[in-house]
């Protein structure tokens, strides 16, 4: 079988292995190559070193107040979204009335495209604030809050299932031997339960901290960075500075370039330090 | 063993995506070769060849495939038009320009495009179009070379709802008796203002529509009100537009931009604090509804007002109003007429293929069935000679621009933000106005965010 597996191998991975290299390796390094030119069309290139990356952080500070606040997001949005989903998850699997239609109906916001979702809040929260006379683009706070609240909501039905899944996984004996001992509710959740989930939470933390770095089409619809660029995130300063400015597109690139480092240099970490904390079943 | 199957996959993967690239290649060649081929076959009489044009308007996307047709017809030469969505031509431009088929005609937004297309931009001088136009000084120019034709008059000031006026007017105690009166920022202050107290009597939600501030939405202040400052700026100073001395400014007029914007936000439809998520047909359907008397906009206007449901201004009520600023001897001020919208000729394209081009323009606005399309279809106020009176658009605003146009006692504002600094600069001057507005930034910050933005974004 193995041997048959081998021979096979190159024939069967083939199709996805050309598929990578042309629609993600080669505009990759293609655009990797581009971050370290300048151009207006990609036909036109000139290299130009590393002035794109310099100028991405020192003409102005754009980049550097994108990636704060997006780093002040994720860290909030990562803690909110995995404490909800896992309070509803626990909710969820203690068989009351109903537990499938709530499953699904917390769901369902995931189902939404992130431009509706933002244009929906955007209404309901300007319809909010309506009464204070004052809009979403008031303050930059606003816009952090708004994001917050259609993040937590988009993605903590969705958490939320890879918890019930993890929580159904563990086996009864171990959570009725811990009742026998004599440990009270919260001890079984302490000491039973969550490590038992640890590769759910793994996976959730993950989902979450990558999907609010990445964050665009929400930030897009609910604020488009509103007041002036304060609310602007990562993803959104980069297409900005791409597609909005004539002679920035190799900063654009080299900002993209920045961002995939942060991203994968995190993913990468918060990896080994959870993987680390599973336990075997 | 194992190393050599591995040889083989890459191999294999390497093979078929050097066929790929083949095969990419092939098509260009193959493109190349069709587009070489018309001009051989265009040596003969009746020339049948293809322009290729990248269309900045998209309302008007629907009547250039009948244009296209009746010129096929009459000329046999296709006329395939590319339309750029609504704030995306530099992009599409961009890509366009990249391919090995690129457009032959497309247009500039004045001396500012012209300066990034400069190695696209072929000499119009000798083309039969330019002979045609009647103010020589509106086209793009570098040196003795002719870059960019204009294709449209345009204007736009303060249109205002004429019927909501005479109710005005016929109050006891109105601060004026007719628009004759309203020529100078003073009058139409006190006048706006005691609109604004008598709204319950006239029927109105506020004298100007929303002051629209949202991201994208924000042109008509940022762009178009900003004009007015700056073009009193450049003609004091005697500055040439043409000139690097455009690079710097003092917005020393700032002021004048203050009284007129305060103006539109004290006396709006909306409180300034909601002015961030309102968008200009927020704006034009308030005005169509009858809720506000006034509103800042320009002659393309007209078709948005009409087309709102539920719109009660007549046709004979709508009319323009200069933006008046504050400025001395503003009462000789008239509204504000320009283009930013030239057709400039690909020099990089075969020579056969812009000769169609400017052919192409040519008959457009020079023919009897072109210059029917310009008028009744494309609703131009066509800067050529060729048109005579009667060969104008009707609808009512484009009428008021041809009346400011002819009025000599009046003196029009040209655009001259055309050559303002950047897309950048602009945005960041709407969402300073925004902040403004929300009464978290000063009026000195804005006023010097301006002046420093203009400097560092014209020195990129």
């Amino acid at each position: 079988m193995q041997k048959t597996l081998k021979k096979y191998f190159a024939f069967f991975t083939l199709p996805t292995v050309l598929a990578f290299i042309t629609v993600f390796l080669i505009p990759f390094v293609f655009g990797v190559y581009l971050s370290f030119t300048k151009f207006n069309t990609v036909n036109d290139a000139q290299w130009v070193g590393f002035s794109n990356y310099i100028r991405a952080f020192t003409e102005d500070r754009d980049f550097l107040n994108a990636l704060f606040f997006t780093v002040k997001f994720a860290i909030v949005s990562v803690v909110l979204i995995n404490v909800f989903a896992f309070m509803l998850a626990l909710l969820l699997t203690r068989k009351i009335r109903g537990t499938n239609v709530f499953r699904t109906v917390f769901f369902m916001p995931d189902l939404i495209g992130g431009i509706v979702l933002g244009y929906i809040w955007q209404l309901i929260i300007n319809g909010f604030l309506a009464a204070f006379n004052v809009d979403i683009t008031f303050s930059a706070t606003y816009g952090y809050w708004g994001l917050m609240i259609l993040m937590n909501w988009q993605l903590i039905g969705y958490m939320m299932i890879i918890y019930i899944a993890g929580i159904q996984n563990i086996p009864p004996e171990l959570i009725e031997a811990a009742e026998i001992d004599g440990a009270n509710s919260w001890q079984v959740l302490k000491s039973v339960t969550v490590p038992m989930v640890m590769p759910s939470i793994t996976i959730c933390t993950f989902l979450t901290l990558t999907n609010s770095f990445k964050l665009f089409d929400q930030n897009l619809a609910l604020t488009a960075g509103a007041p002036g660029k304060e609310s602007a995130m990562l993803a959104m300063d980069i297409f900005n500075t791409f597609y909005g400015r004539q002679g920035y597109e190799g900063v654009g690139q080299a900002k993209a370039v920045v961002f995939f480092i942060i991203v994968a240099l995190i993913a990468y970490l918060h990896l080994r330090l959870t993987r680390s904390k599973e336990v075997e079943n | 063993m194992k190393g050599f199957k591995k040889l083989i996959a890459l191999t294999l993967a390497l093979a078929s995506l050097s066929s790929v690239a083949v095969g990419c290649s092939q098509s260009g060649t193959s493109s190349t070769a069709s587009a070489s081929k018309a001009p051989a076959a265009s040596t003969g009489k009746a020339s049948s060849g293809e322009i290729y044009y990248l269309n900045f308007k998209p309302e008007i996307a629907d009547v250039y495939q009948k244009i296209s047709d009746a010129y096929k017809q009459e000329t046999g030469v296709t006329l395939k038009v590319e339309t750029a969505a609504a704030g995306t031509y530099e992009q599409t431009l961009k890509s366009a320009m990249a391919k090995a088929d690129a457009p032959v005609l497309f247009q500039i937004n004045g001396p500012k495009g012209y300066i990034n297309w400069k190695d696209y931009c072929a000499d119009l001088k000798d083309t039969e179009l330019y002979k045609h136009l009647t103010d020589k000084t509106m086209a793009v120019t570098d040196g003795d070379g002719v870059y960019g034709i204009p294709y449209v008059v345009e204007g736009y000031g303060i249109i205002y709802n004429n019927a909501i006026m005479q109710k005005y007017f016929a109050l006891s105690g109105a601060k004026a008796k007719s628009m004759d009166e309203i020529n100078n920022f003073a009058k139409l202050k006190e006048v706006a203002e005691d609109m604004t107290a008598k709204k319950g009597q006239l029927g109105i939600k506020g004298v100007f529509s929303s002051t629209s501030l949202k991201h994208g939405e924000d042109w008509r202040w940022q762009t178009h009100l900003a004009n007015l400052p700056v073009y009193y700026e450049f003609k004091d100073n005697k500055i040439d537009l043409k000139s690097d001395a455009t690079k710097e400014v003092k917005f020393q007029y700032a002021d004048n931009f203050k009284n007129i914007f305060d103006l539109y936000l004290k006396n709006s439809v909306t409180v300034p604090k909601m002015l961030g998520s309102k968008s200009v047909d927020d704006s034009m359907a308030e005005f169509a509804l009858g809720q506000s008397a006034m509103v800042q906009n320009g002659n393309w206007a007209w078709s948005q007002i009409s087309g709102v449901d539920g719109n009660v201004v007549k046709e004979s009520d709508i009319k323009f109003l200069p933006i008046y600023t504050g400025m001395k001897d503003e009462e000789k001020q008239s509204i504000c007429i320009g283009t930013e919208n030239f057709f400039a000729i690909n020099k990089k394209a075969p020579a056969d293929q812009q000769k169609l081009a400017a052919d192409f323009i040519n008959w457009l606005y020079t023919s009897d069935k072109g210059k029917a399309f310009v008028t009744n279809d494309l609703k131009f106020i066509a800067p050529f000679d060729t048109f005579k009176d009667n060969e104008k658009p009707t609808d009512p605003l484009a009428k008021e621009v041809i009346r400011y146009m002819s009025d000599t006692k009046l003196t029009n504002v040209p655009w001259n933000f055309t050559v303002f600094p950047s897309q950048t600069f602009k945005d960041n001057f709407g969402a300073a106005l925004l902040q403004y507005a929300q009464g978290t930034k000063q009026w000195n910050d804005v006023t010097k965010q301006f002046v420093e933005q203009w400097k560092s974004e014209s020195g990129k």
